[in-house]
């Protein structure tokens, strides 16, 4: 063993120096060939912290903020601070006694630690804000104020279209993988907020800091030079304005329905009322736990869009689309006669469709008294038209004319929920009847806008745009502009002209002067304005609750002025009763002089518009539910388990505005014990809905209870 | 080469005083690195007394005064002061017993109001001293059992006693002392039969008695077919593999369950097998009986603390990479991660800050002193100053070596400072203490002193 024959000096020089070489060794197994250290520093040493950006700012065509930010404050804790401070003078400005406040200091030190700030209590108040402010000096350093950014509307109104944040679920998250969105992030969940949401959000900011052991954050990394900076949210400008918004929310208090009314020009939307609405500033800041309760067990469904996701039958309303049709085709002109002795006789004697106005009509005072026997005659002409080998292609041709005029599908408007309506096609036909089983009798109740005609009431605006255009729309939009240019692509598709066909102004010509008829001397007198040449067409839809007839949906819609359209607009007031004309004329008189003149001054005028607005048509079902609800509260209080067959109800709701049902009375007549026993098991009132249901023909202007008409 | 009239500062070593000024100086910048948050005042912090950087550069200002001191006097006077020395010191260290106080989990600190002492860390340079007077004792004969007796009894009597106070650590560091007794002729089979012996140990806790038993027996066999030969000429060769094998396989076998079963408490059981990385084979069997649930948590607490102490100085270090994260940027440093950083664990800091590069400079500086001293001690003429300076180098040397490994995850935590750099006065004074008197001696190599 030669190290034993060296020199003790040296054996100690070396077994020291051999010492420091494992040392080295291992010191570069930890800091060179080992990287686990790296990150497991990284870890607990670094925090990347997200640094939200201000949400983009939405104005109004008058340049009116209508959604912005406002900051509100939490007051925070640090509990290992908490020595010498005056608890009590804090709990009596929280109004909380010693018990609940200990309560929380322990849930929070349980949850947070002591070192950490927590949320003592979250989203102040103003007057608690500004007591505890005014106090403030007694409670540092263990409390303190933390900022919180949150949405806040400026003027109150316009909630069903701007929408609301809410906090993203795991669905939400799964969807939107690679955006960056983390749990307990705010999203767009419906309205603008929801469709603009990559617009309005911005681009979060990352800032790297350092944490010590206790999990505090100390200091900026490497003094922020890794950071990236947030970028605020786009701004964003409507074509809605705002006041009109307002007025129309005001003439829809207490009753259902929706108004729509866009520029015909750029399709830009410049109302869209859906009632009841909410009051968005009760989304905002510290109350919105609460009323979003109450507004999701709302039995009139508050929350629902119904601008575009209720449909209706267009009822007389589409006679004018008819119109249009018939003279393109060149089966009628505007000379052509059809007299009505008291019904449509065209399909044989036995069940005949009963006209009001019995006397001979041309098509302008067809359009003008609302005749229907004169739309059924025409109707069938497109449809027996030789032109076409088969009832199917004419059908199929006729089709085609209504998905141009922008009905039966969606239109890609930017507010979320759109539904596509219905267009009876001929398919649809050989599902219900067979092929070769059907003709133009057996829907002859289209003629008129009932049966499996169905719309929106967005639709039914763009419609009355397309006819001002004399045969163009473009796609209804509320957005008319981002600030910083449209980076996502979202509005290239709303500056498309969508153009149709080959009908020639003159046709429009005629429809215009019936539609401006109809205002002056017709049907739609309530809607009249003085000095503004208004075309106007009223409906009055019948409609059913399973087989329970209500009361009429009434329908208006036109546009102004009639030379140069400036506004097209359409209102449907649900289960008014009585005609298009007496609730929906006046209010659509009102919002168009309103938008054309910028204000009403008139007495006269704002007396209607008190009147109207504090008209109650809201049906009895709507009142009964309530009644129904609050006893169910008695039971369980808690918001969720009641807030989920609401929230069905409100889907339920298409079921419940398409029901016209013929097929679901012979339905309920055929298998009346089985939906006895359904209706016994749901609690709510029962309805079930089958999409397709055969003709049920209506009569404008019934005076009196007239019987229904079935076929079969 | 000689200064053949040594002025005062002629003399001295500058070397080894310019290495022990730059370690200090390290330590304070480490402790500061430690320490400093970006709010801070540096001058402010520095003269408020209140940081333990601030206080650190109190004792070393301190301590240049107690080595002023030391140079000033006479090196006649160490050899004379050094018997009365350690019998105070000794004294001291049974005071202790007496007058200590309790301060994290040791019982070996004297309060002294504005500072805690602790004996057993000064009675280092008692004994160094005292080993060094008796080993420069004329006719001594160290090949004799009773002067290796004498000599093992002045150095690890303090150890025993710093055991009994519950500070192992410390008592560890008086096994360096038998480094000077090897350089002075201590026989080397008795190093070598100690280190056989404790790898024999750390083997026998790592594997299960049964291998090695198999494995003893298989090497046995090798070794006397290899060295047949050499057995056949000189048979007292196997008679001394058959006696090695026999002691290995009863102590594997018998000494080392019996031990953990009845000599050692469960925590030192465990605190050993931890060290080689295992579970304790002996714990619950016995244990769970003689301990109550209450200090069974305790236990299991300081366990993971010690755990969690290792890790974090681990990841400290290990997370500085090649070229570190820069001066007072480690983020496991300014987040207080590693416990006791200033003291114990002060390596950690310049792991992080300075990463592999600064870490292994850091290494070859403690090398340089260390061979400084020994190379000073080789060229002294009296044997007293020899084994002082050896004393000096081991101690340093025991010093660094575990309280590096243990920061690096080779040894286990044992408390123990490391020299010059970490926090605390006690530790800074014994060092320079130490130093300066070798430097004192070393001035005056031309002496004869006995």
């Amino acid at each position: 063993m030669p190290v034993f024959n060296q020199s003790s000096k040296n054996v100690i020089k070396l077994s020291f120096a051999g010492m420091f070489v494992i040392i080295i060794f291992q010191l570069a197994n930890l800091q060179i060939f080992s990287t686990k250290y790296r990150i497991m520093a990284d870890d607990q040493g670094k925090f990347r912290k997200v640094i939200y950006p201000d949400r983009g700012i939405v104005y109004d065509r008058h340049r009116k903020a209508i959604l912005q930010n406002m900051t509100i404050y939490d007051l925070m804790i640090l509990p290992n601070k908490l020595k010498g401070i005056d608890t009590a003078a804090l709990c009596r400005v929280l109004d909380i006694d010693k018990d609940q406040f200990l309560k929380r200091v322990v849930d929070v030190i349980v949850k947070n630690g002591r070192s950490r700030p927590s949320v003592f209590e979250a989203l102040l108040s103003d007057e608690k804000m500004a007591m505890i402010n005014e106090a403030m000096y007694k409670f540092v350093p263990g409390f303190y104020m933390q900022e919180r950014p949150v949405r806040s509307y400026p003027v109150d109104a316009g909630g069903n279209i701007l929408g609301y944040l809410s906090e993203v679920d795991s669905n939400f998250l799964r969807q939107h993988a690679n955006e960056g969105y983390q749990i307990g992030d705010y999203a767009g969940k419906t309205g603008l907020e929801r469709t603009y949401e990559k617009v309005l959000m911005g681009k979060r900011g990352i800032e790297f800091w350092k944490r010590d052991n206790k999990n505090r954050l100390t200091e900026r990394l490497d003094n922020g030079s890794l950071d990236t900076a947030a970028i605020a949210g786009n701004n964003m400008h409507l074509a809605l304005d705002i006041e009109l918004q307002e007025l129309g929310e005001k003439l829809m208090e207490n009753k259902l329905g929706a108004i729509v009314a866009v520029d015909p020009k750029t399709g830009g939307v410049l109302a869209m009322i859906s009632s009841p609405t909410f009051k968005p500033k009760l989304l905002a800041g510290s109350t919105r736990k609460k009323h979003i309760a109450e507004l999701l067990l709302n039995p009139a469904l508050p929350l629902y869009n119904r601008t575009v996701s209720a449909i209706y039958s267009p009822g007389s309303t589409f006679k004018t689309l008819q119109a249009l049709i018939a003279l393109n085709e060149g089966v009628i002109e505007t000379s052509t006669r059809f007299s009505c002795s008291g019904a449509f006789y065209g399909c044989g004697s036995q069940r005949p469709m009963q006209c009001l106005d019995k006397g001979v009509f041309d098509l302008r005072s067809a359009i003008t008294v609302s005749d229907n026997t004169y739309f059924a005659n025409i109707m069938q002409r497109v449809i027996n038209n030789p032109k076409y080998p088969t009832v199917d292609s004419s059908l199929a041709a006729w089709v085609q004319y209504m998905y141009s005029f922008g009905l039966g599908h969606k239109l890609g408007v930017d507010v979320a929920g759109e539904v596509a309506g219905n267009i009876p096609t001929p398919n649809q036909y050989n599902k219900i009847y067979g092929a070769g089983h059907w003709n133009f009798c057996t829907f002859r109740s289209v003629s008129i806008g009932q049966g499996e005609v169905n719309v929106t009431p967005l639709q039914v605006a763009n419609e009355m745009a397309f006819i001002a255009n004399k045969g163009w729309y473009k796609t209804p939009h509320m957005v008319d502009s981002i600030e910083g240019g449209d980076q996502f692509s979202l509005l290239t598709k709303f500056n498309v002209q969508h153009n149709t066909s080959n009908i020639s102004d003159s046709v429009f010509e005629i429809v215009h002067e019936a539609m401006q008829g109809v205002v002056d001397r017709g049907t739609g007198l309530g809607a009249r304005v003085e000095g503004i040449d208004i075309c106007g067409k009223t409906g009055t839809v019948e409609n059913y609750i399973g087989a329970v007839k209500q009361p009429n949906h009434a329908f208006f819609c036109g546009f102004a002025p009639r030379d140069n359209p400036k506004i097209a607009i359409m209102c449907v007031v649900e289960n008014s009763g009585k005609f298009g004309g007496t609730y929906a004329a006046p209010i659509v008189g009102l919002m168009i002089e309103k938008y054309l003149k910028d204000s009403i001054t008139n007495a006269g005028r704002l007396d209607q518009i008190e009147k109207l607005s504090s008209l109650n048509l809201l049906p009895a079902r709507i009142y009964k539910e309530i009644r129904r609800q609050d006893s169910l509260g008695l039971i369980s209080e808690s918001a969720n388990v009641i807030s989920k067959p609401s929230l069905k109800k409100m889907n339920d709701t298409n079921a419940l505005d398409e029901g016209d049902g013929k097929k679901l009375i012979d339905k309920f007549k055929k298998d009346s014990d089985l939906n006895k026993e359904r209706r016994s098991k749901k609690d709510s009132y029962p309805f079930s809905f089958k999409k397709y249901i055969e003709a049920v023909l209506p009569d404008e202007k019934r005076k009196s209870v007239v019987s229904v008409t079935v076929k079969n | 080469m000689y200064q053949k009239n040594p002025a005062i500062g002629k003399g001295f070593d500058w070397v080894l005083i310019g290495l022990y000024a730059l370690l200090v100086l390290i330590g304070l910048l480490c402790i500061f690195s430690v320490e400093y948050r970006t709010t801070d005042g540096v001058i402010e912090s520095f003269l408020g007394f209140k940081k333990n950087y601030s206080k650190q550069f109190i004792f070393f200002i301190v301590c240049i005064a107690v080595a002023i001191f030391i140079l000033l006097t006479d090196s006649k006077l160490f050899t004379a002061m050094a018997n009365i020395s350690y019998l105070a010191g000794f004294l001291l260290i049974l005071a202790t017993f007496v007058l200590g106080k309790e301060i994290k989990g040791s019982k070996s600190w004297i309060p002294l109001g504005f500072m805690n002492l602790q004996p057993v860390e000064l009675c280092k340079i008692f004994a160094s001293l005292a080993l060094a007077k008796y080993l420069s004792m004329p006719n001594i004969d160290f090949k004799k059992s009773q002067s290796q007796l004498i000599a093992a009894a002045i150095s690890f009597t303090p150890a025993i006693l710093s055991i009994l106070q519950g500070e192992t650590g410390l008592a560890l560091v008086y096994f360096s002392f038998l480094i000077p007794m090897y350089r002075e002729g201590l026989p080397p089979g008795y190093l070598i039969t100690g280190f056989a012996m404790a790898i024999l140990l750390i083997v026998s806790l790592l594997f299960s008695p049964v291998t090695l038993l198999i494995a003893f027996f298989v090497l046995a066999i090798l070794f006397i077919y290899v060295s047949r030969r050499q057995i056949k000429r000189n048979k007292s060769l196997l008679g001394l593999v058959v006696g090695v094998w026999l002691f290995s396989s009863a102590f594997v076998g018998v000494v080392v369950p019996l031990a953990f079963k009845y000599v050692f408490k469960p925590y030192q059981a465990d605190r050993i097998f931890s060290m080689v990385g295992v579970d304790n084979p002996f714990a619950d069997k016995n244990v769970s009986g003689l301990l109550n649930p209450q200090d069974q948590k305790a236990k299991q607490k300081k366990d993971d603390q010690q755990n969690y102490n290792v890790k974090q100085s681990k990841i400290a270090i290990g997370s500085g990479g090649f070229f570190g994260k820069g001066f007072l940027k480690g983020t496991q440093t300014q987040g207080d991660f590693v416990p006791e950083q200033h003291t114990d664990f002060i390596f950690t800091s310049v792991g992080e800050n300075f990463g592999f590069w600064g870490s292994a400079l850091l290494m070859l500086l403690y090398m340089a002193l260390i061979f400084r001293i020994i190379n000073i001690a080789e060229r002294q003429r009296s044997t007293f100053s020899r084994v002082y300076a050896y004393c000096v180098a081991s101690i340093i040397f025991f010093h660094v070596a575990v309280n590096i490994c243990v920061t690096i995850g080779l040894a286990p935590v044992i408390g123990i400072t490391l020299p010059l750099l970490s926090y605390g006065g006690s530790s800074l004074l014994t060092f320079t203490i130490l130093i300066f008197i070798l430097i004192r001696l070393d001035a005056d190599r031309l002496m004869i002193l006995r």
